[in-house]
């Protein structure tokens, strides 16, 4: 029978024993299995379900996973390709058959006439793996230039708790305020509010988010937090 | 023959105990101060201190190799620079690095190397940074040391920590963590780095003699040390978070 030497949602260190016996399963990638036993490889908390022992990682890049989306802030232009910043060891390509609809003729048209640089863009990653850098696509729903908004930054091992189990922090988030959240996997989020004031205390709330990502009731205090921030500033639901 | 120190470096009280300059028992180490996350421009960054030898490590990456050509196709390349500040000695150290620390920087970055996941990040780079801010004997240990705290902190994926400790021989007595004193003086000062958990020994140096015995016992002394070390360090990872309160 195995044994579990951890709790949930314990902080966990790199070389850190988790659990030992023949049962016993690695359920994420930052997990390592020697023998029967389990070690943590980076700085997380404990996940138990069951029998299997996964690390939520703290700290840590963002690796690109094809599917995922992500804001990237454009940093170069080629002649038929966009180079693009998504926070990630590897700069993304984006070509210009994923970003525009008609043919392009490199000779008569310019790239930058479609997405200078230092703009951003909402994208979805097309495909990565190790051997060669990140193709990214604007093709597709809710894709393409920002123009109105905020963009905040925080790591990208947070993100999944601004979305929250079932995504259930994002949508208190979006009820709350009225506003459109756009979540990036690589830790840029997009607000769009109506008002200023909503779209200020949105930015503080994410920002809490990132700060007291590992301490539990973190939706009750966000919530609470909100509603403090509307009733001092005065604004309503936009 | 050796030159003399300016004080007994080792000295027996009356009920026959041995006692070394600054006060410590021979299987002593000084005390021992440890901070995560010192830095916000860095990925990761630890403060760590041995006594009077204070040390910070800053960790930028994985990140994109520049130059380019440098990167390689199936890991991480790991670069280490150790650095000793210009005020960190008696009298100014020229900021140039010396042989000495280009050494000291290729040692430090084969200490961190088997441990570090660097096959999981292929074509990107990893940089250590180690800056010496005061040196009282046992910096490259320290730096070790510092430097895996702020991997760990980078959020890289590693095997273990690595933390590291010198063990000296000083007028015929072991002893563990030397400082500056005990090293210049001494007959022979060995720094060892440890992953513990994995049983790796990552850093070995002997400077000086030591009979075969005289080695293992150096070595199970270095061992004892490591793992108080590395105890140290686990509770500083964790630290870091508990800290940080509801507001």
């Amino acid at each position: 029978m195995g044994r579990i030497l951890v709790q949930n949602r314990d902080i966990v260190v790199p070389g850190q024993l988790l659990a030992e016996g023949p049962d016993v399963e690695p359920a994420s990638p930052f997990v390592e299995k020697r023998g029967d036993r389990l070690y943590s490889t980076i700085l997380g908390l404990a996940d138990i379900q069951d029998s299997k022992v996964g690390v939520i990682p703290l700290e840590g890049p963002y690796i690109p996973k094809p599917g995922d989306i992500v804001i990237g802030l454009i940093v170069d232009a080629g002649v038929t390709h966009w180079e693009v910043d998504i926070r990630a060891p590897y700069k993304a390509v984006l070509t210009v058959q994923e970003a525009l609809d008609k043919p392009f003729n490199p000779a008569t048209d310019d790239l930058l006439r479609y997405y200078q640089i230092g703009d951003y863009i909402v994208a979805k990653v097309v495909s990565f793996d190790r051997t060669h850098d990140p193709y990214i696509t604007v093709k597709g729903k809710g894709l393409g230039k920002v123009v109105t908004g905020s963009i905040v930054e925080i790591k990208p091992s947070r993100v999944p708790r601004v979305i929250g189990k079932k995504a259930s922090m994002i949508s208190m988030l979006t009820s709350m305020t009225g506003c459109n959240i756009v979540v990036g996997q690589n830790g840029r989020i997009l607000v769009q509010c109506q008002n200023r004031d909503l779209e200020e205390i949105l930015v503080l709330a994410i920002k809490k988010i990132e700060r007291e990502a590992h301490i539990p009731g973190l939706t009750d205090r966000v919530r609470a937090f909100i509603e403090e921030e509307m009733k001092r500033r005065g604004v309503g639901r936009g | 023959m050796a030159k003399q120190p300016p004080i007994p470096l080792i000295s027996k009280t009356e009920d026959g105990r041995i006692v070394r300059h600054d006060g410590r028992a021979p299987d002593e180490l000084r005390p021992i101060r440890m901070e995560v996350g010192v830095l916000s421009n860095a990925d990761g960054s630890a403060y760590v201190e041995y006594g009077r030898t204070r040390v910070i490590a800053a960790v930028y990456g994985p990140r994109e190799v520049h130059p380019k050509h440098m990167a390689l196709p199936d890991r991480a390349l790991l670069r280490c620079r150790y650095h000793m500040a210009p005020f960190s000695t008696d009298e100014r150290k020229s900021p140039a690095p010396t042989r000495r620390e280009i050494e000291l920087s290729k040692v430090i970055r084969e200490a961190l190397e088997p441990v570090v996941f660097t096959e999981l990040y292929p074509r990107t780079t990893i940089d250590v940074f180690i800056e010496v801010i005061e040196a009282d004997g046992g910096t490259r240990t320290a730096a070790v040391t510092a430097a895996s705290l702020a991997l760990a902190d980078a959020g890289v994926q590693m095997r273990d920590l690595v933390a590291g400790v010198a063990v000296g021989k000083v007028e015929g007595v072991l002893v563990l963590d030397i400082d500056q004193l005990e090293d210049e003086y001494g007959e022979a000062d060995m720094p060892v780095a440890m992953a513990p958990g994995l049983g790796w020994v990552t850093l070995l140096q002997l400077n000086g003699v030591l009979s075969p015995r005289e080695f293992r016992e150096a070595m199970a002394l270095a061992k004892k040390g490591i793992e108080a070390i590395y105890k140290m360090q686990r509770e500083a990872l964790r630290r870091k978070y508990a800290e940080v309160k509801p507001a």
